[in-house]
């Protein structure tokens, strides 16, 4: 940010320690962001089944290859972080859970909760699958 | 606007190293951001070797001692070394709070110092705080009544009064405004973490009776909803408040009033 005086700006990430609670906040918007671009595949996906049997099937295609299995791991978790961290915000809204050590608990469980619903979604969808 | 690198005339280099802990038992590195307006250079971090034999425990005596010792063109702010008037606040071990009230021991290796993040730098560890002062005006960080004043004090409550623990011990020192990266984004509209705590105050003071004029003015996309509980205000403060709940108290009060 330019002050227009000629003094320098102090240091601000560069020196800052990183902290958990840091880390989920900035993971909350990029997951937030990820999940925007997702709908697009799943808009894609939707399109090509109302489309006819040869466009489903390629859409099904790339779902299905390696890049965008991973794609897919990749957006589940971010679709189970961005709703675990929700709660959490909500839970903030509400007036709760604003002291140092529940904050810091609140932010090991959403990040354990969205591994563990993501690795239980995949469990379930391959054996369905 | 969010820019994640210094500007040029920020860039921080190295600088110059002095020894002064020739035959120290326990000596310890201390590194510290300076900068002067007079010799046209960008800042630089300096390198002090100090021994710690020869001073008290905390890094507002380590800094003083430098000054008074080794290099009398070191700058700061300092005052009551007793962490009530909030004079010495810079970021120490890459984290916000005041350095009368900083052990040395507790920081592991060595000593960074650096001046509150993200401000304009008068010189070496002091911020300019003018920005910040115009902010906490803004507020009208005073009593405000409108009804005819009694004979005597306006009374409170105990239970009034203690809506006011935990918001009134706020020194200004700005640790908390200073470690939040929405105020280090959005600083020039966004109220930030102290002035905000500061707002929540006078809102909550039963005595006010201004709060629907106080909430008005916060009712705004910049100056209260830039909070996004990052949480950095709570862990820094060095008096053990919590900024974030304020803000978030304060967003409850304009859901409530609609």
């Amino acid at each position: 940010m330019a002050n227009g005086s000629g003094r320098p700006l102090s240091p601000h990430l560069q020196i800052y320690k990183f902290e958990w609670t840091m880390a989920l906040s900035i993971t909350h918007r990029i997951t937030g962001v990820g999940l925007a671009v997702g709908t697009l595949l799943l808009t894609w996906w939707l399109v090509a089944a109302a489309a006819g049997p040869d466009a489903f099937a390629r859409a099904q295609k790339f779902i299905g290859s390696g890049i965008g299995l991973l794609l897919m791991f990749g957006w589940t978790w971010a679709l189970f972080y961005h709703l675990a961290n929700g709660i959490r915000h909500l839970v903030w809204d509400a007036g709760y859970s604003f002291e140092l050590k529940n904050a810091e608990k609140g932010a090991y469980i959403v990040a354990g909760a969205s591994l563990g619903l993501t690795i239980l979604a995949w469990i379930v969808g391959l054996a369905v699958w | 606007m969010v820019e994640f690198n210094l500007p040029a005339n920020s860039k921080v280099g190295v600088g110059k190293t002095i020894n002064a802990a020739n035959g120290a038992k326990r000596a310890k590195t201390f590194k510290i951001y300076r900068w002067s307006p007079e010799d046209g250079q960008n800042p630089r971090v300096d390198t002090y070797i100090v021994d710690l034999d020869k001073f008290g425990p905390m890094i507002l005596d380590a800094i003083i001692y430098i000054k008074n010792n080794i290099d009398s063109t070191l700058t700061f702010r300092r005052s009551c070394r007793e962490g009530i008037c909030g004079s010495c606040a810079m970021n120490i071990d890459g984290t916000n709070t005041l350095a009368c009230l900083k052990a040395i021991e507790d920081v592991k290796g060595d000593v960074k110092i650096y001046p509150l993040p993200h401000m304009p730098v008068v010189k070496d560890l002091v911020p300019d705080l003018k920005h910040i002062y115009a902010q906490l005006a803004s507020i009208k960080p005073w009593l405000q009544t409108q009804s005819p004043a009694p004979s005597r004090e306006r009374l409170q409550s105990p239970e009034d009064r203690a809506k006011l623990d935990g918001l009134y011990e706020c020194i200004l020192c700005f640790c908390c405004s200073t470690s939040c990266p929405s105020y280090w984004w959005n600083g020039d509209r966004y109220l930030g973490p102290s002035i905000l705590l500061q707002a929540y105050r006078w809102i909550v003071d039963s005595r006010d009776e201004m709060t629907g004029e106080r909430l008005d003015n916060l009712e705004d996309p910049f100056r209260l909803y830039r909070c996004h509980t990052i949480m950095n205000c709570t862990k820094a403060c060095p008096k053990g408040l919590n900024p974030a709940k304020a803000i978030a108290e304060i967003k409850k009060l304009m859901v409530v009033r609609r």
